[in-house]
C-alpha cells in the first residue's frame, strides 16, 4: 500500500509497464524501473521526478485510454511529482503553497512589488523615485547597495536553505544516503543530462505536445529559459564582485560584462518563458496534470516578468521611469527569490538529483 | 476530406504493418492510394500494435543486432519451426528482401533499439522497435500522411465486387456518413486473419473456442479473409493453425496483449483442472517452446491449466502483470485454484520423488532432470517445496491465423483456377500461411508484412499504371 492515490496508481502502471518494456528505449524512467520488481513511495517519487514529460510513452503505449489498461505515464507520474514538491517543502508549514501556487506567487509578488514601490517612496524625498539619476551609484540614490545587497543576500539565501532542506528530504523518500552527489562521475553525467535535457527528446524524435507530431520546441524554448536565467544569474554575480572587488557601481554601459550577460540572458528570459507558455496552452490535456498548470505558468510569468523588467530598466534607466521600474524590477526578482523553494522551480533540484542517482544506478549495475 | 467519388490508384483494406507498408511504397511509385482501416483511430493497426521486433536476414553485425543472420540460417529456422510446411520459393524470396526491409523500415520514419531487457535470447536475429509496435505505427501513418495517402477509419468494408478475378469496387460502410461504393484500380487485402471472430473459431475448435483469449483487438474478424476466399481466391493454410501461446486467464477477452504471456513454464510444472501433469515443461529453450503452449492448454478440459511453482524461482523471470496466486501449502493453493488439494499433493510429491540431482542452468539443455513418471521433465526439473506455494492460471491465447490467401512472388492473389488475379494483391497475415505452415519464429510475422507489403503496393501501383 501507498501513502497517496497517486502512488498507489503509479504502482499499478509500474507493474504494467515492468511486464512490457517496449519503452525502454525513450528515456531513463523505463530503465530505472526494471531496476525494481516491486515500489516503495520513495522509489515512485524518484522515478516521478526522472519523467521529463515529453509525452512519448503515452503515444507509443498499446494500453492507453481508452484502452482498459488506462495507461498515462505522463499524467500519473506529473501528478505524482507535484505531490512530492509539496511533501518534501520546508518548513512544512509552507507546503500548502503548492495547493493553490498561482494564487500564492501572484500575491506575493505583487506585495513584494508594493512594497519597493512605497519603501522607495517612504524612505526617500519626494521627487527622488520620479526623479533622474544617472551615473554610476544612480540605482543607490533608491536604495543603498549594502542594503540591497544584505536584503537580496537574505533572500537568496533563505532559498537555498528551504531547498537544501527540501532536498535532504527527498533523498532520505528515496532511501539515497544524503551527500550521495559527491560521486563525481554520476554528478558529471547528470550536469550534462540536465545540461542537454538528454530525456526531453520523445527518445530521438522530439515530444509531443498538441498532437502526434513530436517536435523539439519545448526543449529549446526549455533552453533558452534555463541559459538565460544562468546568465542572469551570472550577470548579478559578476555585478557583485565589480562591487565589492573592484569598487565599481552599477549601472555600467553597455558593452560592461553584467550588462552584456543580463542582456543576452533577459532575452533568453523573455523567448524561452514566452514559447513555453505557448506550447503549454497547446499542450494536449490528456498528458498533462491540470492542477499544475498554476504553477507552471506563475513560475514562467515570474521569470518572464524578471526579463522583461530587467531589459525596460536598461532601456530606460536614464529617465525619470528609473525610479519606478528598478522598484518593479527588484519587487519581482525578491519575490522570485522567497517563492523559489515553493514553485516550479523546484523541479529542476528533484529531477536534477533523480538524474544523479540514475547515473549512479546505471553504473552500479555496470560494475 | 477524403473525395470517395474518385477513383483510386490503389485501394488498401488494413491497417497495420502490411497495409502501411503497401500504401508508403504505393504513393512512393506515383500511385493515388486511399486506406480503409476498420477499427477506430485509437485501435489501428490491428496486431501491429502488439508487436515489438521484426525479423530480418543481414550478413553482419549492425548497430543494433549483435551478429550476422545469414538468409541461409534465417531459412534454416523456418523450416524447422513449420516442419517444412512453407512454400520454399516464397519463404526465400521473403527471406531475401527482408535484408533490405532493414533500412528501408526506417527510411519510412521507423527506429530501431537493441533488444529489451529479457529478451537477449533474440539480440542477434530480431532487430526491436523503438517505443513498441504501436510507436512504428505511428512512425508509419505519419510517412504515410506525409505523402499524401488519404485514409480513413472507422472505414468497414462489407462487400468486394470482384469479376473473373478482378477488384471493381469495395462497398463502405462508416459510422457517420453510411454506405459507399468505393472504386480503385487495384486491391491490396492486408486486413489480418480472424483470431477474433470466435464464431469462425468455433467451426474448428467447437465450443472450447469460448474459452480462448484473443491477444489482439477485437477488430481481426476475417471479414475481408472470407469475402476473397467465398469470390474465388485461392485458399491456403491449415484452418485449425493459429499462433497461440499461454497467456495469464485473468487477462481481458481482448487486446491484452504482451503483457499478460508467462515465461515461467520451464521453472515449475503446468497442471490441468484434475491437478494432473500433461506435458513437459523442460522439453527446450524456453522462447522456442512459447508458442506450443497455447495449444497444449487448448487441448485440456475448459481449457485451463496453472503454472506451479515455489518461492525459491519468483525473480527467475520478468515480473508479471497479474501477481502469482500463493498458498503457504499446497492445500491452500489447491484451495484458491479450486482443485482438488489431494490431487496436487499427490502430483507434486510424485514430482519431487522424481527429480534427480543436478546442476541448474536455464540458459543450456541442463542435466536436472526426472525418472520414473510420465511426462517426465527431461531438463530444469527441480523440486517444489518451499512455501510460499505460487501459480499463474492459464489459457490459450490466439495471436493470429493461418488460413489464408494464396500469392505468387508479386504478392499478387491466385484465383481457385491456379491463375493470377487481374489486380488483387494480399500481404500480411492474411496471407501468411504462404510461408508459415504452422509454428511460429519471434518477429516473422512482422517481417512477412513489410515484406510482403511493401512488394504488393509496388505491384499494385505498376499494375494501376498499366
Amino acid at each position: 500500500m501507498h501513502g497517496t492515490r497517486i502512488l498507489q496508481e503509479a504502482d499499478r502502471l509500474m507493474t504494467v509497464c515492468n511486464s512490457c518494456r517496449y519503452c525502454e528505449g525513450l528515456c531513463a524512467v523505463f530503465p530505472a524501473m526494471e531496476m525494481r520488481r516491486a515500489f516503495s513511495d520513495g522509489d515512485l517519487n524518484y522515478l516521478a521526478n526522472l519523467c521529463h514529460a515529453c509525452g512519448a510513452c503515452y503515444t507509443d503505449c498499446q494500453f492507453s485510454p481508452p484502452h482498459e489498461f488506462n495507461v498515462n505515464v505522463p499524467k500519473t507520474l506529473a501528478i505524482a511529482r507535484a505531490e512530492s514538491y509539496a511533501a518534501y517543502a520546508w518548513p512544512r508549514a509552507f507546503a500548502g503553497a503548492f495547493a493553490r501556487n498561482g494564487l500564492v506567487i501572484s500575491l506575493i509578488a505583487a506585495l513584494s512589488v508594493a512594497a519597493f514601490i512605497f519603501g522607495f517612496a517612504a524612505i526617500n524625498d519626494p521627487g527622488v523615485l520620479t526623479g533622474i539619476h544617472t551615473g554610476p551609484g544612480a540605482f543607490y540614490r533608491l536604495m543603498p547597495h549594502n542594503a540591497m545587497a544584505l536584503l537580496f543576500g537574505a533572500a537568496l539565501l533563505y532559498a537555498i536553505v528551504a531547498l537544501a532542506m527540501g532536498l535532504r528530504a527527498f533523498w532520505r523518500a528515496i532511501g539515497e544516503p544524503v551527500g550521495m552527489t559527491t560521486d563525481a562521475k554520476s554528478l558529471l553525467q547528470a550536469v550534462r543530462d540536465a545540461g542537454e535535457l538528454r530525456y526531453l527528446d520523445g527518445g530521438g524524435v522530439g515530444c509531443f505536445n498538441e498532437d502526434d507530431h513530436p517536435t523539439d520546441r519545448r526543449k529549446l524554448y526549455h533552453h533558452f529559459t534555463f541559459y538565460g536565467f544562468a546568465l542572469c544569474f551570472a550577470a548579478t554575480c559578476v555585478g557583485t564582485l565589480y562591487h565589492y572587488l573592484l569598487a565599481r557601481e552599477a549601472p555600467y554601459a553597455w558593452w560592461d560584462l553584467p550588462v552584456v550577460l543580463g542582456t543576452l540572458g533577459g532575452i533568453g528570459l523573455v523567448v524561452g518563458p514566452l514559447g513555453l507558455l505557448s506550447e503549454k496552452w497547446k499542450r494536449d490535456r490528456v498528458l498533462v496534470d491540470e492542477q499544475q498548470m498554476g504553477m507552471d505558468t506563475a513560475f514562467i510569468l515570474m521569470l518572464f516578468l524578471t526579463s522583461i523588467t530587467g531589459l525596460a530598466l536598461l532601456l530606460w534607466r536614464e529617465t525619470a521611469a528609473m525610479g519606478p521600474l528598478l522598484a518593479l524590477h527588484l519587487g519581482v526578482v525578491f519575490a522570485l527569490f522567497i517563492t523559489m523553494p515553493y514553485g516550479k522551480f523546484v523541479h529542476g533540484i528533484y529531477r536534477f538529483v533523480a538524474l544523479v542517482r540514475y547515473a549512479r544506478e546505471r553504473r552500479m549495475m555496470a560494475e | 476530406m477524403v473525395d470517395l467519388t474518385r477513383r483510386f490508384d490503389v485501394l488498401v483494406i488494413g491497417g497495420g504493418n502490411a497495409a502501411l507498408c503497401a500504401a508508403i511504397s504505393a504513393r512512393r511509385a506515383g500511385a493515388s492510394v486511399l486506406v480503409l482501416e476498420g477499427a477506430p483511430k485509437f485501435y489501428r493497426g490491428g496486431n501491429t500494435r502488439h508487436t515489438r521486433n521484426m525479423r530480418c536476414a543481414h550478413d553482419a553485425a549492425t548497430e543494433i543486432l549483435t551478429g550476422p543472420y545469414t538468409e541461409e540460417e534465417f531459412w534454416k529456422d523456418l523450416l524447422l519451426v513449420t516442419g517444412g510446411q512453407t512454400d520454399e520459393e516464397l519463404a526465400r524470396f521473403m527471406i531475401h528482401e527482408s535484408k533490405d526491409i532493414l533500412n528501408w523500415i526506417v527510411e519510412q520514419g521507423v527506429r530501431w533499439q537493441p533488444s529489451l531487457g529479457g529478451t537477449l535470447s533474440l539480440g542477434r536475429t530480431n532487430s526491436f522497435f523503438l517505443g513498441g509496435g504501436r510507436a512504428m505505427l505511428n512512425a508509419l501513418y505519419r510517412t504515410a500522411e506525409e505523402l499524401g495517402v488519404d485514409i480513413l477509419y472507422d472505414a468497414e468494408v462489407i462487400d468486394l465486387v470482384i469479376e473473373h478475378g478482378m477488384f471493381l469496387s469495395a462497398q463502405l460502410k462508416q459510422p457517420v456518413g453510411g454506405r459507399t461504393e468505393v472504386r480503385a484500380s487495384t486491391l491490396v487485402a492486408a486486413a489480418g486473419g480472424f483470431e477474433a471472430n470466435i464464431e469462425w473459431l468455433k467451426q474448428y475448435w467447437g465450443e472450447a473456442a469460448d474459452n480462448f483469449l484473443i491477444r489482439g483487438t477485437p477488430y481481426n474478424r476475417g471479414a475481408i479473409l472470407k469475402m476473397l476466399l467465398a469470390k474465388g481466391v485461392q485458399e491456403i493454410g491449415d484452418p485449425t493453425q493459429c499462433h497461440a501461446v499461454a497467456i495469464d486467464a485473468r487477462a481481458p477477452k481482448f487486446d491484452g496483449g504482451i503483457i499478460t504471456r508467462h515465461d515461467s513454464v520451464v521453472f515449475g510444472i503446468v497442471v490441468n483442472k484434475h491437478a494432473e501433469r500433461f506435458y513437459d515443461e523442460g522439453e527446450d529453450i524456453w522462447p522456442k517452446r512459447y508458442a506450443i503452449w497455447g495449444r497444449l492448454v487448448a487441448a485440456q478440459p475448459d481449457q485451463i491449466a496453472y503454472i506451479i511453482f515455489d518461492s525459491t524461482v519468483v525473480t527467475s523471470f520478468m515480473p508479471t502483470l497479474f501477481p502469482p496466486i500463493a498458498g503457504a501449502t499446497i492445500a491452500e493453493l489447491a484451495g484458491k485454484l479450486e482443485l482438488d488439494a489431494a490431487a496436487l499433493e499427490k502430483t507434486i510429491t510424485d514430482f519431487n520423488a522424481a527429480v534427480r540431482p543436478g546442476t541448474f542452468d536455464h540458459t543450456i539443455l541442463d542435466d536436472c532432470r526426472t525418472e520414473g513418471i510420465t511426462p517426465a521433465k527431461t531438463h530444469w526439473a527441480r523440486r517444489i517445496e518451499t512455501p510460499p506455494y505460487l501459480a499463474y492460471p492459464v489459457r490459450p491465447g490466439i495471436t493470429f491465423t493461418y488460413l489464408g490467401t494464396r500469392v505468387n512472388k508479386q504478392s499478387r492473389m491466385l484465383m481457385k483456377d491456379g491463375k493470377p488475379s487481374a489486380n488483387m494483391f494480399a500481404a500480411g497475415e492474411i496471407m501468411a500461411g504462404n510461408v508459415l505452415g504452422k509454428g511460429y519464429a519471434a518477429g516473422i510475422g512482422m517481417t512477412i508484412g513489410s515484406v510482403f507489403g511493401r512488394v504488393a503496393g509496388r505491384e499494385a501501383a505498376k499494375n494501376a499504371r498499366n
